[in-house]
């Protein structure tokens, strides 16, 4: 009996030794994990703050060696490619969350869910050879359209995912209140569940811009980028992903600094938008938090 | 009954509402329906346009394409996407052997042992690093991450590693391992989140049933929660996997893109993603453009396959978590 | 209107002979917070060993905290501080410097639902064993057995011990839980509430397995069913909450007494079904 209270003091020794090695060696990944994003926000921040200043705003990228010159094109070229993406992608992704939302077992229910898995999971650079091909190939010319395209492909299911879980949090006696009252299944949605998820859905549409905004890779070949200003979606429009990755392939210094530049004005854009909706779905659980 | 009541005395404008409320519904219903199809029919465009546009490479080199390496657009006439598919699968695997041991300690720390203050900032953090845009990554990773890391990194490995084939020199900034360091660092999130989420799934009764035998935490951690979440884990990593084989505009930018035959991982190299960023633009004839969209093609299929297998795995956990809290 | 105290449970034979016994585990000044909250309040208490001591008291009250601090299972709770002192064979366990994984090996615990590890019974049990070293296949095979016969399981499970363990029924993975208990032999055996989950005839079986296994552990159990107290304890915990909402102990006696001749009235209200 009790042939254990004497196990070897070494074994229990090296069983600690093992556990505080791990536990350590789990912290140890965390920080540098972490340690990148900091080194990336530090570094965009001191090599791309020197070159801002209001004209990189407003206007229009100079050649080379030529001082000045901004980035005008690229932030309207983005805010086109974008906004037509959400114009494209909101409505049907917020459709399509709130099936997935309210039939969260049946077939079509899995199918969205399972069909949104695997279009986030298609490379962006392959949604651009499809953008391409349906639309850049038969009209015979690049344009700020078909950027907007694929960027609503890119968009759809991250709007579709956070819709559904966001609409899953709104609970399920509001909408059985609302349906007992006489409310038709589409009333409900749009009067009842939608405005209180509604923060929720901002949430999804924020990050999809978030992460549009910053797409490179299919712009290459569908907004394919343009040194001057273009309103025309019919044109190629420049994008500010698009900017950074030819001034900083590109063997000139000033092009380097712009692409820094470039950089920060897009980063802060991205993290403001991540961050805005971080906070906005914190506000929203504390609240109905409160309410059940 | 009340509508019947309302049509009589009323205007066509409240007849129109009426009829609107009437039909809400199934227009409602249409409109959803079609907001699916719209997803699924996503799913099967896709592939079906890369196939169709594929068709010139696909007839010409059949599964050749597959296994060859002849790349040389002046030739006009063969096309072989070798050499892509193992700079993605040498990168990938670069990446996936910093990126899991990192990802999963992250993922540790995060849902078993940092203390409450710190989860959410850490946690935050790790999403925010997710959000940086792949070209951001891509520039930091030519201007510091290479000269200031892996350039002393790869030197180091060439002087004392360098009689392997692996790391033969000479020594490029840009370079495969370049990318696939830079690639670990982008999956880092992605494995970091979902396995986090893995583990905050699994029942606090396993972790009591563990400590209370007197395992350390690291038992806990290592024997019983890592095998119950074993298919979600599993899932996690290939989501990363999927993610690193599909990334392409960081890689571009530090891989140095160049045709090379040596198995050094300190030379530059191209992925399948990378020599369509390069070369699409200049694909000046029909041949050329179809090879480069095949190439689209099998990346594809491949992270089409990994991202399905990754579903089914992390679904799997939830779905029996799910049950065991309703036994 | 005090009316004669009309005791319907059997009490056990065991408590009534009150057998010599020496305390196994002490508490001293126990108090328990949950960041400012007290959940418990000064709690002294001896646990004599080879006895089987019950925690009886309203849902609420702090049981299952009084019960987890006997192995430090409190310090899973980030924001729960245990003050006080708990001795362990005269040793204090609620101290810097004791050893919290020895603790637990001499202390074991049997929790409220059967919670099995998704392996197979055979891992199940050889879990606790391995943590210590053992590694021969004939040494895991008899802990194994002995484990699974003490916990009154053996002859239902020796012929699928590669089944898994969620694969046999409720009342099964509850002595399942109790094998994988006794088999890194712990001195003490805490359960909290082991039976609640479970069906009158898996609770008999449960309640006969401390029987059998008493004379060579300690047992403190935990249950909000009186009449499961009275039929399997010798000494018996009586806890309520104050005007705090802390939880305190009331009264402490061997179990006959408790049930026949209580020296508080709300003990008494209690057993006689009055309160909570």
């Amino acid at each position: 009996m009790r042939n254990f209270s004497a196990y070897s003091a070494r074994r229990k020794s090296w069983r600690k030794f093992v556990n505080i090695c791990m536990l350590t060696f789990s912290g140890i990944a965390t920080g540098i994990v972490v340690a990148p994003l900091l080194w990336i926000l530090g570094y965009v921040f001191s090599q791309g703050w020197p070159a801002i200043n209001l004209q990189f705003f407003t206007e229009l990228p100079t050649p080379v060696g030529v001082p000045g010159g901004g980035i005008a094109n690229a932030l309207v070229g983005s805010l086109m490619t974008v906004g037509l993406g959400l114009l494209i992608a909101a409505p049907i992704g917020i459709l399509a969350g709130l099936y997935a939302a309210a039939h969260p077992e049946s077939i079509l229910g899995l199918i969205v869910r399972f069909g949104t898995d695997v279009i986030s999971g298609v490379p962006s650079i392959v949604m651009g050879i499809f953008a391409y091909t349906i639309i850049v190939l038969p009209q015979k010319h690049f344009s700020a359209f078909s950027g907007g395209v694929v960027l609503a492909f890119i968009m759809l299911p991250i709007i579709v995912r956070t819709t559904e879980e966001m609409l899953k949090l709104v609970p399920a006696t509001l909408r059985e209140a609302s349906v007992a009252l006489g409310a038709a299944e589409w009333k409900t949605a749009f009067s009842v569940i939608l405005p209180t998820a509604f923060n929720g859905v901002l949430t999804g549409l924020m990050l999809a811009i978030a992460r549009a905004a910053g797409e490179a890779a299919p712009m290459l070949f569908t907004a394919f980028g343009n040194p001057f200003m273009n309103m025309d979606f019919n044109q190629p429009a420049a994008t500010l992903p698009h900017m950074i990755f030819v001034y900083a392939i590109s063997p000139y210094d000033d092009w380097h600094a712009k692409a820094w530049a470039t950089a920060l004005v897009l980063i802060v854009l991205v993290l403001v938008l991540n961050i805005l909706a971080r906070l906005f779905t914190w506000w929203r659980a504390r609240n109905l938090g409160n309410v059940s | 009954m009340k509508l019947q009541a309302r049509k009589k005395s009323s205007s066509q404008f409240v007849q129109n509402i009426g009829r609107i409320w009437q039909y809400g519904d199934s227009l409602y219903r249409l409109l959803l329906f079609a907001a699916i199809l719209a997803v699924l029919i996503l799913v099967l465009a896709i592939g079906y346009e890369l196939w169709v546009n594929s068709a010139l490479s696909r007839h010409a080199f059949g599964w050749k394409f597959l296994i060859t390496s002849d790349w040389d657009p002046a030739l006009r006439d063969t096309f072989g996407a070798l050499p892509f598919i193992l700079g993605t699968l040498i990168t990938s695997a670069i990446a996936m052997i910093a990126a899991i041991p990192l990802g999963l300690g992250t993922a540790i720390f995060l849902a078993e042992l940092a203390p409450n203050w710190l989860r959410q900032p850490v946690g935050f953090l790790v999403e925010l690093l997710a959000a940086v845009p792949s070209v951001v990554f891509g520039l930091w990773g030519l201007f510091a991450y290479i000269p200031i890391f892996v350039k002393p990194t790869s030197t180091l490995l060439n002087r004392t590693l360098g009689f392997l084939p692996l790391f033969e020199g000479p020594v490029f900034g840009p370079s495969r391992l370049a990318a696939g360091l830079l690639l670990a660092i982008m999956i880092f999130p992605t494995i970091t989140a979902v396995s986090r989420d893995v583990f905050r799934a699994i029942p606090n009764s396993q972790r009591e049933a563990a400590l209370a035998l007197g395992a350390t935490r690291w038992e806990m951690i290592s024997q019983v929660l890592i095998p119950y979440g074993t298919s979600g884990l599993l899932g996690a990593i290939i989501l990363g996997l999927g993610r690193a084989l599909g990334e392409t505009i960081a890689v571009t930018m530090v891989i140095g893109n160049n045709l090379d035959f040596s198995a050094s991982l300190l030379h530059p190299g191209y992925t399948m993603a990378s020599i369509i960023a390069n070369e699409f633009t200049e694909a000046t004839f029909d041949l050329y453009l179809h090879a480069l969209i095949e190439i689209g093609l099998i990346l594809f299929f491949i992270t089409l396959m990994i991202n399905l297998i990754a579903r089914i795995l992390i679904w799997r956990v939830s779905r029996r978590t799910k049950m065991e809290a309703r036994a | 209107m005090q009316t004669p105290v009309q005791v319907k449970t059997v009490v056990n034979e065991n408590a009534v002979k009150a057998r010599q016994s020496a305390p196994k585990m002490e508490m001293r000044n126990l108090s328990v917070y949950y960041g400012k909250f007290r959940a418990l309040a000064e709690i002294n208490l001896t646990v004599q060993a080879n006895k089987i001591t019950a925690i009886i008291g309203p849902s609420g009250c702090g049981k299952s905290t009084l019960l987890r601090s006997f192995n430090r299972m409190n310090d899973l709770t980030p924001s729960a501080r245990v003050d006080g002192e708990i001795f362990l064979d005269g040793e204090n366990i609620n101290s810097n410097s004791a050893d919290i994984v020895d603790v637990r090996r001499r202390v074991g615990m049997v929790f409220q639902r059967p919670n099995p590890f998704p392996k197979s019974i055979y891992d199940n049990v050889a879990y606790g064993p391995r943590l210590y070293g053992v590694k021969r296949k004939s040494d895991l095979d008899g802990i194994v057995e002995k484990s699974l016969r003490q916990a009154a399981l053996w002859d239902e499970v020796k012929d699928k011990l590669h089944q898994s363990g969620l694969s046999i029924s409720g009342g099964q993975q509850q002595r399942l839980c109790i094998a994988r208990a006794l088999a890194v032999e712990p001195e003490v055996i805490l359960m909290d509430e082991p039976a609640s989950a479970l069906d009158p005839i898996s609770t008999l079986r449960i309640e006969e397995l401390m029987h059998d296994i008493v004379s060579d552990y300690t047992i403190i159990i935990v249950t909000h069913n009186m009449q499961q107290a009275a039929r399997v304890s010798d000494y018996t915990a009586m806890m309520m909450i104050d005007e705090n909402r802390s939880g305190r102990m009331i009264e402490f006696d061997q179990t006959q007494r408790i049930f026949t001749n209580p020296k508080d009235k709300r003990t008494e209200d209690y057993v006689t079904g009055r309160f909570g």
